[in-house]
């Protein structure tokens, strides 16, 4: 077996860790891959969204690896964080952080790199999703990918006859008090991808690499939304009931959002405006301190097969990593691979933006750009 | 067993009898061990948190990896002062828990008042059950059974159209807030008055009323007054209970319904910002203090 990042990973990694001035207490963590997957220790913590560690796939794993899993759902990003930290970073061993998490948790040093070589799944996940910026740093996996998907616009048929095409329809007068977003600072890449087709003048090349000029824009953007705004919606339920209750008729949501009504007879539609569309794509990583490594190997191999990321996928309403999910998808619900775009996941992929966690340092080096509290500073003067 | 515990008690001389002994000699003995373990725990739960929380607001947050900066500044107090958003969701908060006392207290003094003098034992006795029966359902199903009146297509447009009204926008927004609020703490309001107004003799009513006092007058000179530790009691709770509330906000108010708690909770979860949560964190409390002052000023606790 090579061991293809191995050697000239570790150099880099010594790189990284001169050539960003971090604070001396985080870094990111270098590599210390096992040999192979061994014995079980018998116990997995894990730390994941909720819907992301439901019983039809975790009891097989159980069974299948004497690993008992001990589940503690975290209801955001943060949390994740807060809990991969907590107690000195050892109770949990694995986390389904997204896109917006999983660098905090690198550069943090919360997380270990992962042999991706322990996990042949790996190889058939789509080629976006193998070495993307949010998990993979300098050719190290600290996070291998697990589930993806796009942030959605949705309305309501039934009050809106002509389907809109651009996110233009949530910053329009014309459904003031009828409008939903989400209550989230990363709120602010949605308006930045809105802005970049608009005001090219902004120079806006990433919706997650925003210079405080480029912040403000949105932000502005965003407070003259803000009349117009019904609620910001906090859970997914939220905006599930606004729609239901005929307080909102469009807005931001997430294609869980739109399966949920439509099972719920109410007669809504969505799409990924022309614009583009931000998303989410999510990575299960290693606590740096795990005590079940071995286990947490197994549970990232296992949730990388196939059928556990079809079951996943159908379960959540969202799309697999892995490019052999497809046919298991299909066996599940009818027509699901085609639903979730896994058909043409290359196309579909390119039009998201995923969520990122926005760092004071821009991709270029400089030391431009605006960072996670400075959006959320931001975000919190939008809404007032 | 007895016969085996009897020479134990006397031989050893008890080390009960023993320590019984010492502390009756030793007064200041047993009045230590029967207030330092109520006060360690005060302290070391109580003031020790606070004491962190103070500590806390004084330090920042690396803005790469998200961790607690330990270097004494003032910038975080200099936002919470100098930011106007922060100053408004102050303010807010602030308005609507006054707002909320001041209605509970004009719903919650009639209430009292009927359950304490004029209703019979047995009604008095329902009436009470009513208000406090509330306080045994979840305060979330409560909230969420609100959101339901107050949306679009909700029972109180429903029942405004039955009746040929125009139907009102007023779900998700601060008049939802408002109303929200002054339901879920009435009970806390008129519990105290109750209990003002049921201490109050009757002799007292006649003598007003003997002095020539008709009812206006009786209730202004003579109920009131006598009311008002309950009116205070209960403004207490229900000021601190909205002041210190983040839910309700969550989950029936609109754009721009943000309270302290709600920013506190956003730094220390969404921005993981722990410092500058403390920083705001202590704005409520010196709220409180002031109010609590205010309250002693004018007298409020002599009657209490």
């Amino acid at each position: 077996m090579t061991r293809r990042f191995r050697p000239a990973g570790r150099a880099l990694a010594a790189l990284a860790m001169t050539a960003i001035p971090l604070n001396a207490f985080a870094a990111p963590v270098s590599a210390n891959y096992p040999d192979q997957i061994g014995k079980g220790e018998g116990d997995l913590n894990i730390v994941a969204w909720e819907g992301y560690a439901q019983d039809d796939w975790i009891k097989p794993f159980e069974s299948e690896t004497g690993c008992t899993v001990h589940r503690k759902y975290a209801g955001s990003s943060d949390e994740m964080v807060a809990l991969m930290r907590s107690g000195g970073g050892g109770e949990y061993d694995l986390v389904s952080a997204s896109g917006d998490a999983s660098l905090r948790l690198v550069y943090g040093g919360d997380v270990q790199p992962i042999d991706v070589d322990l996990i042949p799944e790996w190889k058939d996940f789509i080629d976006e999703l193998k070495s993307p910026p949010h998990n993979t740093l300098n050719d190290f996996h600290y996070g291998i990918s697990y589930e993806w998907g796009p942030n959605v616009l949705l309305w309501n048929a039934d009050k809106i006859d002509t389907a809109p095409e651009s996110w233009q329809a949530i910053y329009d007068e014309k459904y003031k008090g009828k409008i939903t977003v989400p209550d989230n600072p990363i709120q602010i890449a949605d308006a930045a991808v809105y802005l970049m087709s608009t005001k090219p003048d902004l120079g806006i090349k990433d919706p997650y690499e925003l210079t405080q000029e480029q912040l403000s824009a949105a932000a502005d953007l965003l407070k003259k939304q803000r009349p117009l705004i019904k609620k910001y919606w906090a859970l997914a339920s939220d905006e599930i009931e606004l729609f239901k209750n005929g307080d909102a008729v469009i807005g931001a949501a997430w294609p869980y959002t739109t399966n949920a009504l439509q099972a719920d007879k109410v007669n809504v539609k969505d799409t990924i405006p022309k614009e583009g569309a931000t998303g989410w794509a999510d990575s299960w990583m290693l606590s740096a301190k795990s005590k079940h490594v071995n286990c947490a190997y197994k549970f990232m191999r296992y949730v990388s097969t196939p059928k556990v990321q079809a079951q996943q996928a159908i379960y959540f309403g969202e799309t697999p990593a892995n490019k052999k999910a497809c046919d298991p998808m299909n066996a599940i619900e009818a027509g699901a691979c085609e639903k979730y775009h896994l058909n043409a996941p290359a196309s579909y992929f390119k039009q998201i933006h995923f969520w990122r966690t926005p760092l004071p340092q821009c991709a270029d080096g400089s030391k431009k750009c605006t960072s996670y509290s400075d959006w959320q500073r931001a975000w919190q003067q939008v809404k007032g | 067993m007895t016969t085996a515990e009897w020479p134990a008690t006397r031989t050893g001389g008890g080390g009960l009898r023993r320590l019984s002994a010492l502390l009756w000699r030793r007064p200041f003995a047993a009045l230590s061990a029967l207030v330092v373990p109520p006060l360690a725990w005060f302290l070391l739960i109580y003031i020790a948190a606070l004491a962190v929380l103070f500590v806390a607001a004084f330090w920042s947050v690396d803005p790469f990896t998200g961790e607690v900066v330990r270097d004494f500044t003032f910038q975080n107090f200099q936002d919470v002062a100098t930011l106007p958003t922060y100053r408004h969701i102050v303010y807010r908060t602030v308005l609507i828990a006054a707002a909320v006392t001041v209605t509970d207290a004009i719903l919650a003094f009639p209430v009292a008042y009927f359950m304490a003098r004029i209703a019979g034992p047995r009604l008095r006795l329902v009436l009470t059950t009513l208000v406090v029966l509330p306080l045994w359902s979840s305060y979330l199903a409560r909230v969420y059974a609100w959101r339901l009146i107050l949306a679009h297509d909700g029972a109180l447009n429903w029942a405004l159209s039955l009746v040929g009204l125009p139907s009102l926008a007023i779900g998700y927004s601060n008049w939802a807030m408002w109303i929200v609020f002054s339901y879920i703490w009435l009970p806390f309001m008129i519990m105290p008055v109750f209990a003002a107004l049921e201490r109050v003799p009757n002799s007292y009513f006649e003598a007003s009323q003997d002095l020539g006092g008709r009812g206006l007058r009786t209730l202004r000179k003579v109920v009131l007054p006598l009311a008002m530790p309950g009116l205070v009691a209960g403004s207490i709770f229900t000021f601190s209970l909205t002041l210190g509330d983040y839910i309700t906000p969550v989950l029936v108010g609109g754009p721009g319904s943000d309270f302290i708690g709600n920013v506190v909770y956003a730094n220390v979860g969404v921005a993981n910002n722990i410092p500058f949560a403390a920083a705001y964190a202590t704005v409520p409390l010196v709220m409180m203090a002031l109010y609590l002052w205010l309250a002693r000023r004018i007298g409020a606790f002599e009657v209490m």
